[in-house]
């Protein structure tokens, strides 16, 4: 394996009985990368990154995430990534501090780092008001740009995203990317899953899945040059037209 | 070990902010243990009877006075005839009827035997019986206390005694009862619906991501309930103790304890249903209908399980709460010492470690 894949895969292959989810797949994301995962829905693309975060086995394939093994170091992997899921994932009856403190805990934060951490983000999200309110009352986009700050609380190896900016408005998602650049020039490797086809003109290299296999990957220029399309959305529908399977 | 108390703490932070589930937990054990003390009992107290005296004698007046005077009858109607009797029956005015026949002293006296007529509504049949067996006792008295004046030489007295619940009264009967029913609620109902709350918000997802592992978070989401189990225990024998007047008989430590493990069970059996449910309303029927009813039904609180038929009765021993039911009465009522119910406690120990090792298994493989 290479020192500077953060995550390497091979024919990594996923099966619900006879419906191949994911059809061996095979890539590697470079360390400090923003890497772009892409399909149309039910291409395959959650059921791959829930493998890669340990969510789901494997039914055959090979991959090392953050330099480990995913069947043999499965605790070891959870220590180096972060997660952030489609679905928002703080606790609505708990304050941004509970919450910040319930994370810190259970990646085994000391009391002294939970603190430091959370007058950061305060400071850093402009939370001074509502660090104390239950987060049920903050707006969607605080809450998303919360959830990726709780993603990285223990600064994780590489961070999953997926489909963070669902549902957030355009200013909130700039501001979002802005967060995800931060992370990747601290030398966080950035899975990022969307269906946004201008957040994937932000990310280093992108891919895209059709019926659960990888039909393309490379920096959105060359794609756009290899597609001969003005833009990723172009390259996009080119290669989702193919799909034989509908959603879900 | 501190990975663990964060999350038991955020367990207390969900339970303790959502004030009006709070209020159910701890209201519904005073709640039930008040409407059955009082409203819902099988007992039969000032029952409106009717008397109709053919005969109108000392003897008849003597065993009227007799059945006005006991509290479990009131006379509400001297009527003159039959034909009066069903309307009154019809109405509901009355529940029972006292039928003297004509010459009733001349016909105890001369022809040493005579029948007084018992009419009752046995629309209820249980009712039905309980009247008539109370109406009986009462006839059976006064003709023994004559008797008594004339020294007859040959009868025949049946004395009865109540064992261990002397006044009949139901409370004994449902404490052990409501226990079982409010603790299969607080436990089994809340954990696994607070285990699927997480799933259906999607924070299971980041947990499972996270290096924390499932066991700790499984007996984190316990500890709560148990706590504010343990809370409902003592307010239930509390309650039942000063204000229903059911004593302890037995080892309050033995019944504690034996509480604390049916505690246990009961978590985990919610514990199973959450792991077999994906959404917080499936996991509360299944609650219902899979735990609430049989606890109610099948394990002896309400029917006694001797007269269900054969399915019904080997049914009933998969269900942790008759076991359950069976110790604390046993304990509590009989006073009797373990001795007498380890058989039980081991069932329920045996059910515990059961149902904890299969939700177990079951809760790391659906979360692979």
């Amino acid at each position: 394996m290479n020192d500077d894949h953060a995550i390497s895969v091979s024919q990594l292959t996923k099966r619900f009985g006879s419906f191949t989810a994911v059809d061996a797949v095979t890539f590697n994301v470079k360390r400090g990368e923003i890497f772009g995962f892409l399909g149309a829905n039910g291409a395959g693309k959650t059921t791959a990154m829930r493998m890669l975060c340990g969510l789901s086995f494997p039914t055959s394939g090979q991959a090392t995430i953050a330099g480990f093994d995913l069947y043999r170091d499965a605790e070891k992997i959870k220590k180096s990534i972060g997660y952030m899921s489609q679905k928002f994932s703080l606790y609505e009856d708990l304050t941004p501090r509970e919450n910040i403190r319930f994370y810190g805990g259970i990646y085994g934060l000391t009391d002294q780092q939970i603190k430091s951490k959370t007058d950061f983000m305060v400071d850093h999200l402009h939370l001074e008001n509502q660090v104390d309110n239950l987060v049920k009352s903050l707006p969607l986009g605080w809450k998303q740009k919360l959830s990726f700050s709780v993603a990285m609380l223990h600064q994780p190896k590489i961070v999953f995203l997926d489909e963070p900016t669902g549902g957030v408005d355009p200013v909130t998602r700039r501001e979002f990317w802005m967060m995800i650049y931060e992370a990747a020039h601290e030398g966080t490797t950035v899975f990022v899953t969307t269906h946004y086809m201008d957040e994937a003109e932000y990310c280093d290299r992108v891919s895209i899945m059709v019926d659960g296999r990888l039909d393309a990957l490379d920096t959105p220029l060359e794609l756009k040059r290899k597609f001969n399309a003005p833009s990723m959305e172009e390259v996009f529908i080119q290669l989702a037209r193919k799909a034989k399977r509908s959603d879900n | 070990m501190k990975q663990f108390l964060f999350f038991v703490q955020k367990e207390f932070y969900h339970l303790l902010r959502d004030r009006r589930t709070l209020f159910i937990l701890f209201g519904m054990p005073l709640m039930q243990i008040l409407i059955f003390g009082f409203a819902l009992t099988n007992e039969v107290k000032n029952t409106r009877i009717a008397i109709l005296d053919n005969s109108r004698d000392e003897t008849t007046a003597g065993i009227i006075h007799q059945l006005e005077a006991s509290r479990y009858f009131d006379v509400v109607k001297n009527i003159r005839g039959y034909g009066e009797l069903e309307p009154a029956f019809q109405e509901g005015k009355i529940k029972l009827a006292v039928v003297f026949p004509s010459r009733f002293q001349y016909a105890l006296s001369h022809e040493n035997s005579v029948s007084v007529q018992l009419i009752a509504d046995a629309t209820d049949p249980n009712v039905a019986n309980t009247l008539a067996n109370y109406a009986t006792a009462i006839i059976m008295d006064y003709q023994k206390n004559m008797k008594g004046q004339q020294d007859f030489p040959y009868t025949i007295n049946t004395e009865m005694r109540m064992l261990y619940n002397p006044q009949l009264k139901g409370s004994y009967n449902f404490v052990p009862g409501v226990m079982a029913m409010v603790l299969m609620l607080v436990c089994a109902m809340m954990t696994s619906i607070s285990i699927v709350r997480e799933k259906e918000m999607g924070t299971m997802e980041i947990i499972l991501v996270s290096p924390i592992v499932p066991i700790r978070v499984v007996i984190a989401k316990m500890v709560p309930y148990f706590l504010l189990s343990g809370v409902n225990i003592g307010s239930i024998l509390i309650l039942s103790v000063f204000v229903l007047d059911v004593p302890i008989q037995g080892n309050l430590v033995l019944l504690v304890s034996e509480c604390l493990l049916f505690t246990v069970t009961v978590l985990a059996l919610g514990l199973l249903i959450s792991s077999v449910t994906d959404s917080q309303q499936t996991a509360m029927l299944i609650s219902l209908m899979g735990l609430f009813l049989p606890t109610i039904m099948l394990s002896g609180f309400m029917f006694p399980v001797e007269n269900m038929p054969w399915p019904l009765q080997i049914l009933s021993n998969i269900v942790p709460a008759k076991w359950f039911y069976y110790i604390v009465k046993n304990i509590m009522i009989k006073g009797l010492s373990f001795g007498y119910v380890w058989k039980e406690t081991l069932v329920l120990t045996g059910m515990t470690i059961f149902f904890m090792l299969v939700s177990i298994k079951k809760f790391k493989t659906r979360l692979e």
